[in-house]
């Protein structure tokens, strides 16, 4: 009996222990950034390096404001592009698609959720910037091209949270809509996506995350000039790209200039991973 | 007159006959109540009048329904819906405000003036004997309202869109007698105006409001006439025992 208690007890802390590495990475990589970053931020003044518009590492000016906007920009670009892609995919995958094709489409959808992110970027080098830069001018590395691509890249998040929220809806809903004489057309987008708002939304800000801490495929289509977005066929450099960018050969308050742009980034993305809890347990209600 | 007049109607779901033969008619502002055992059909004939089962897979009818003497398949399915309506067993108001949920048919059939959008409104809420407890809370969600509330509610909805015929499948039998009073009451006041089938497990219920009564029994009708003669002298052995509780 004793001894039945004693091994309960040893899996019970085994088990506490591996979830607490986890929150142990989590704890660890906010000490690192913060410690790191914070004094860095001080030296260059808080102000002037978030609202500073110039980016120097020679001159020893380390302004982010231009790649705070060109993330910004880039990921509202992508919302543009995915967002009434992926919903209305989702759509079509609950509502209107025959369950065999709808098969298909679930495997396609799942495996674009698993392809290398540098593989999306190769894909984008190769085929997306040249036909930006032959259909709409400028060099094809642009904020368009980095949208049209993460658009692409977020829509596997977004179209799989939508359906599952969309299924969720109870068929009783677009019963009660079909009975009133109501077209499956109107049953659906004013009755089904309306419930189904609250989910949606929250795979949309699942997108925005995915896109905003996306990194290898933008850094391999957005041209990267760290300066002011001027014109969405111009280059841009966002957060991520200038860490990945810079790392490498960086020493000092250059180095802690760039966990600096960690930290700004990770704020971004807890930011937005609160607002998704917020919405998550405002549905549970 | 018959509203509704049904010839030879069998329907299979697969290779599974749930309709045998059925051959009904529907007399035009009474009530007529469906009653039979879980799964006998009377379900799947009620959902078979306003065209819900195209939705079921593998679903196949044969022969004849006519609605003022028209087959129900020479009409528009939505156009159909909109005069024959419906209210299902469970409430089912949609998650948005009341007055919402009343609008959606009328702006659904192309209803846009906020005026007229307004009379529909009050007008069903009245005709569903629900518009004093509601009218200080039409901007309210009408998923917050009691269940009786939410089944009224739905009845005003289908209402709202002036149809002809009302369908109920089993209406009360998710509520507290004090609502199902209230819903009966309701269903009697209305067939001053409308048609209404009914579905219903409750003996009861098919005796207080119904006028005409059928019978069901694995896909086939056994009885139907005047509610009053089939429950004081059912001619089937079969009616008999379901009516006294010996099955079902």
């Amino acid at each position: 009996m004793k001894t039945v208690l004693y091994k309960e007890k040893a899996a019970e802390c085994f088990f506490f222990l591996s979830a607490c590495i986890s929150i142990f990475a989590v704890a660890l990589i906010c000490i690192f950034l913060f410690t790191n970053g914070l004094p860095a931020m001080k030296e260059i003044g808080f102000i002037d390096f978030l609202s500073g518009k110039k980016w120097k590492p020679g001159m020893d000016t380390f302004g982010i404001y231009p790649m705070i906007l060109g993330s910004i920009y880039v990921t509202a670009g992508a919302i543009i592009i995915g967002v009434p892609a992926g919903v209305l995919t989702a759509i079509f995958l609950t509502k209107f698609c025959p369950p065999r094709l709808c098969k298909i489409f679930k495997t396609i959808i799942d495996l674009m959720a698993g392809v290398p992110s540098v593989v999306y970027g190769f894909w984008g080098m190769v085929v997306l910037v040249p036909f930006v830069k032959n259909t709409f001018g400028g060099n094809g590395n642009c904020i368009l091209t980095a949208s049209i691509l993460l658009g692409i890249m977020i829509l596997p998040t977004i179209i799989s949270v939508s359906e599952a929220s969309l299924q969720a809806v109870p068929k009783t809903y677009y019963e009660g809509a079909l009975a009133l004489g109501a077209t499956k057309e109107q049953s659906v987008f004013f009755v089904v996506l309306p419930a189904a708002k609250s989910g949606i939304t929250a795979g949309i800000i699942l997108g925005i995350g995915r896109a905003i801490g996306e990194t290898m495929a933008v850094v391999m289509v957005a041209g990267n000039q760290a300066r002011m977005p001027n014109g969405i066929l111009r280059g841009i450099r966002t957060l991520t790209a200038n860490i990945v960018i810079e790392m490498g050969y960086a020493a000092d308050l250059h180095r802690g200039a760039l966990i600096a742009t960690g930290v700004v980034l990770f704020i971004f993305i807890m930011v937005i991973n609160l607002l998704f809890s917020i919405l998550k347990s405002k549905r549970n209600i | 007159m018959d509203k509704i007049k049904i010839k030879n109607l069998n329907l299979y779901y697969g290779t599974f006959q749930a309709l045998k033969n059925i051959n009904l008619d529907i007399p035009d502002r009474k009530i007529t109540a469906f009653i039979g055992p879980s799964g006998c059909g009377k379900s799947t004939l009620l959902k078979s009048l306003n065209r819900m089962n195209d939705f079921v897979d593998n679903c196949k009818i044969t022969g004849s329904i006519t609605l003022n003497d028209k087959s129900i398949y020479d009409i528009n399915a939505n156009i159909l819906r909109k005069r024959v309506g419906m209210v299902f067993q469970k409430p089912n108001p949609f998650p948005m405000s009341i007055y919402d949920n009343i609008a959606y048919g009328s702006r659904t059939h192309g209803v846009v003036s906020k005026s007229k959008l307004d009379e529909i409104v009050e007008k069903s809420l009245r005709a569903a004997a629900i518009w004093d407890e509601l009218k200080d809370r039409l901007k309210k969600n009408a998923l917050g309202l009691s269940g009786g509330q939410q089944q009224r509610l739905c009845i005003a909805r289908a209402l709202a869109v002036q149809p002809e015929v009302i369908l109920m499948d089993e209406p009360t039998s998710a509520l507290d007698p004090i609502s199902t009073q209230k819903i009966e009451e309701l269903i009697q006041e209305l067939k001053q105006e409308y048609t209404i089938l009914i579905v219903t497990h409750n003996m009861q219920q098919a005796v207080r409001i119904s006028e005409k009564t059928v019978f069901f029994l694995n896909g086939e009708i056994i009885e139907s006439g005047d509610t009053e003669q089939i429950f004081s002298f059912p001619k089937d052995k079969r009616t008999e025992d379901y009516i006294t509780g010996r099955f079902g």
